[in-house]
């Protein structure tokens, strides 16, 4: 495939690292509809990284750290406090808290003299991946496991696993109180989870995760996969701990597919590598794409093919109870093109192409229509008391529902009989 | 000071005096289209489509490569641009309508997506084509003080069209913000509309990004309006002044980035607007934050106030208004405050001329307070009667409630309780003058 150890490894793990901690973070985030405090907090993060260096004169990853995660908690309160003192919808608050820190990251850098560190905007928005370059890697897979020595993995690497345990383990800890909290914050407040606590406990590590993440990986990656993973998984399934599980393999595959694509690919062409972590945020977005069509239950197509269902099975229902009508009523039905419903139902031997008419098969089918739509009448009009001549529309769309109310009443009441339930 | 006096009067030197009223006009056109994208709740739409336009610029660039033109002639990435923004747009509302993702997934997925695909362009342009890479670079980062003569003559054209769009489709556009229900209903093309004021911010937002850069854009569509709707109520007085403080912002932000050095623009535009908005949620006198915490505190007090006038009116009979410390702790105590809170409550009281200081250490009401008092008790007991003879809630259970109603009760909503009430010949409670009813 082309990857090697030296260039790739190290660059692969870091992304999957932080990929797997947005990933598991962001299924939260995506619940209680904020998504965008990703994007917020990796913006603003840059003048508590760039006070930071200022306050110490070092690039210490302490140092880093600590000024970052303190700009990207005061992010999330600022926006509380702009959203609940200014009573300002919670987008715009987002917009101005982090756009006003960006700029004074940016005039923070460009006033104070930084320029002779590696600390740029475009670091932060962009990741540097490519730079975990393992200098000396052994040339294959077999060596690696006999001399690969702990001490060669990068600090970057490090932070990233001890930040994905702390994710995990907060997830894990917290699952069920987290899960309350996502779904119906007032009643977690009521059983003595106060969601503000969690809320705040939850951005605390999404700024961490973002602070981890973004010096090896680029903000832009946090963001996609803060949001991505989650999202996908949010389509694929209706239960929580099923949506972390999958959201964690989206992020996996996304990484993957995306290293491969912006290293392997380009290479077979004889182009230089491309951008990796852009790459993976390119992947996660086309696997949701996918997701959005393919999905089983909530997929566009599966969801199109249900519509599609249901408008062929009413209209094989209204058909045969036509028919039926007419046969009872001793008259001729107008002469109808031939469509498919109708082609279907000859297939199935419910209609005799020949006559027009129903087989004994039809006659049954058509029975348990006509049957259902008057018990749905004679309810209308006795138990709910509408007039007998307003019954008719709600009951011609309660006829295809397979249910019907109980009890026996002879006739409808527009004096029609109820036909027996038909043999099956 | 001379120096930055002769910026703001715009003789600065011509190319301050380019960027100066280049970015003005800016603010004046991101400020005034900001507003409908702020109502439309679409604030960080604008920041989706602002990353959303860059793969359409690099794009754009590289099929201009491809094609052997000059690259980085400015309307072919301006055209590319549009594309994606537009298209990022657009999965917006899809992915919204189509699955079950909510707006914010739906704007996170697609600024992470396309600016993403924008980074992969960029850095495959850096590696195969690197004369066209810092060009292109300035549409996110932007390059506020190299503006051009001719950006600034865009921006005019834009804040011209902004402004006359404004003022001419005002009614629409707010008819529209406000209620798009009742405006399809009353039959406008609510869509049409829609997509106007859309493409007004695709417009301002494509031809801001490569004059001052992504974030500054998006901040200038975002913090303005916001600071305005601080100010106003009204639609028409929030364009005027969120277009004025956007103007504002270029105007001094740009002068002043002029005069200290080493200041970029941008971030010193951002930061002006950041200040104004700072400067209007505390200032402002309806919604500012200052106004409203004085007024939560005056109705605290007069609420505390009140209780402890009720008290001094309910034992007017035995001891004529005089209330000694342990009374005003057992107040203190039934309401829960806190001591310190019982304090102050004594020195409001004494302020409004409705009680003096005693020797016991708690308060001699005057007879002002004492018919307050009366007021609040017979207020308490007209709602407590309505509850329950109209709002069927069981006697035992509307005292809670009555206790935060009493005090606000208005002249004319007890007039109205007090003719309900009588229409259902039940007895109003009397005037109440006399403690001992009490």
């Amino acid at each position: 495939m082309g990857l090697s150890i030296d260039l790739d490894l190290f660059p692969l793990i870091a992304a999957l690292l932080a990929a797997i901690s947005c990933g598991l973070l962001g299924n939260f985030l995506v619940l209680r509809r904020l998504s965008l405090m990703g994007d917020a907090i990796s913006h603003s993060v840059l003048p508590g990284l760039v006070i930071a260096f200022v306050l110490t004169a070092s690039r210490s990853p302490l140092a880093m750290f600590t000024g970052a995660l303190a700009a990207g908690v005061s992010t999330v309160l600022l926006v509380e406090l702009v959203k609940r003192l200014g009573r300002v919808e919670p987008g715009a608050a987002m917009g101005v808290v982090f756009s006003v820190l960006f700029a004074l990251g940016v005039l923070l850098l460009e006033v104070s003299d930084t320029s002779g560190v590696d600390l740029d905007a475009e670091c932060v928005l962009h990741g540097q991946l490519e730079t975990l370059v393992w200098y000396g890697a052994p040339q294959t897979w077999g060596e690696l496991w006999q001399q690969g020595s702990l001490s060669a993995v990068p600090q970057q690497v490090w932070t990233l696993l001890l930040m994905l345990v702390l994710a995990a383990g907060f997830v894990g800890a917290m699952f069920k109180e987290l899960r309350i909290a996502a779904f119906d914050p007032a009643l977690s407040t009521t059983l003595g989870f106060s969601a503000t606590g969690l809320h705040l406990a939850l951005m605390v590590f999404v700024a961490g995760a973002t602070v981890a993440s973004f010096e090896a990986v680029g903000s832009i990656l946090v963001i996609a996969m803060l949001i991505c993973p989650a999202a996908t998984a949010r389509l694929l399934t209706d239960r929580l701990a099923s949506q972390l599980i999958v959201s964690v393999l989206v992020a996996i595959a996304s990484c993957v597919l995306g290293y491969i694509a912006a290293s392997a690919v380009p290479a077979w062409f004889g182009l230089d590598s491309v951008n990796a972590a852009g790459s993976m945020a390119v992947m996660a977005g086309a696997v949701l794409t996918l997701a959005v069509f393919a999905s089983p239950r909530h997929g566009v197509i599966a969801r199109r093919w249900r519509l599609h269902a249901m408008g062929r099975s009413i209209a094989r229902d209204d058909l045969l109870a036509s028919l039926y009508r007419a046969a009872e009523a001793m008259t001729e039905l107008p002469p109808r093109a031939h469509d498919s419903v109708r082609g279907s139902l000859v297939r199935e031997g419910l209609i005799d192409d020949a006559t027009d008419s129903l087989t004994a098969a039809g006659k049954a089918e058509a029975q348990r229509v006509i049957r259902r739509h008057r018990l749905w009448e004679s309810y209308l009009a006795d138990q709910v008391g509408l007039a007998p001549d307003h019954v008719h529309e709600t009951a011609e769309r309660l006829e295809h529902l397979r249910l019907a109310p109980t009890g026996e009443p002879p006739t409808d009441p527009h004096g029609k009989p109820i036909p027996p339930e038909p043999p099956a | 000071m001379a120096e930055a006096f002769e910026v703001l009067t715009l003789q600065g030197g011509y190319n301050t005096t380019v960027v100066v009223l280049g970015t003005a006009m800016l603010g004046l056109a991101a400020g005034v289209v900001g507003v409908f994208a702020l109502l439309r709740k679409r604030s960080l739409m604008a920041d989706a489509l602002s990353h959303a336009a860059l793969p359409g610029v690099a794009g754009a660039f590289l099929a201009a490569s491809a094609l052997d033109m000059t690259g980085r002639t400015l309307p072919v990435l301006l055209i590319g641009a549009t594309v994606t923004g537009v298209l990022g747009v657009l999965s917006i509302q899809w992915l919204v309508r189509a699955t079950r993702l909510r707006e914010d997934a739906a704007i996170g997925i697609v600024l992470s997506v396309f600016f993403g695909a924008g980074i992969v362009l960029l850095s495959y342009i850096q590696k195969n084509a690197p004369e066209g890479a810092a060009g292109l670079s300035h549409f996110i980062y932007g390059q506020t003080a190299a503006m051009s003569a001719a950006d600034a003559k865009l921006m005019a054209v834009l804040a011209t069209l902004s402004v006359v769009a404004a003022g001419l489709l005002l009614k629409e556009f707010t008819l529209v913000c406000f209620n798009d229900t009742f405006a399809a209903v009353d039959g406008w093309p609510v869509s049409l509309i829609d997509l106007l004021m859309m493409a007004l911010v695709v417009v301002v937002t494509v031809a801001g990004l490569q004059a001052v850069g992504l974030i500054m854009v998006v901040a200038m569509l975002i913090i303005p309006p916001v600071a305005a709707r601080f100010w106003t109520d009204r639609a028409a007085v929030l364009i005027a002044l969120s277009g004025a403080i956007g103007a504002l912002s270029g105007y001094l932000g740009a002068s002043a980035s002029a005069v200290l050095p080493d200041a970029p623009a941008g971030s010193v535009i951002v930061l002006t607007a950041g200040t104004i908005f700072a400067i209007s949620s505390l200032a402002a006198p309806k919604r500012g934050v200052i106004a409203s915490t004085y007024r939560h505190l005056n109705l605290r007090l007069r609420i505390a106030g009140d209780h402890v006038l009720e008290k001094a009116f309910a034992h007017k009979a035995q001891d004529g208004g005089q209330l000694g410390a342990p009374e005003l702790a057992a107040v203190a105590r039934h309401q829960g405050w806190p001591a310190w809170f019982a304090v102050v409550i004594r020195w409001s009281l004494r302020g409004r001329g409705l009680a003096r200081a005693n020797k016991g250490g708690g308060v001699e009401v005057l007879a002002s307070g004492l018919a307050r008092g009366a007021t609040v008790r017979r207020n308490h007991r007209l709602w407590e009667q309505y509850l329950v003879s109209y709002a069927d809630i069981a006697p035992s259970h509307v005292d809670w409630s009555v206790d935060q109603v009493e005090h606000v009760l208005s002249e004319p909503l007890i007039t109205e309780l007090e003719s309900l009430l009588r229409a259902r010949g039940i007895a109003v409670p009397g005037a109440a003058v006399d403690g001992a009813s009490a």
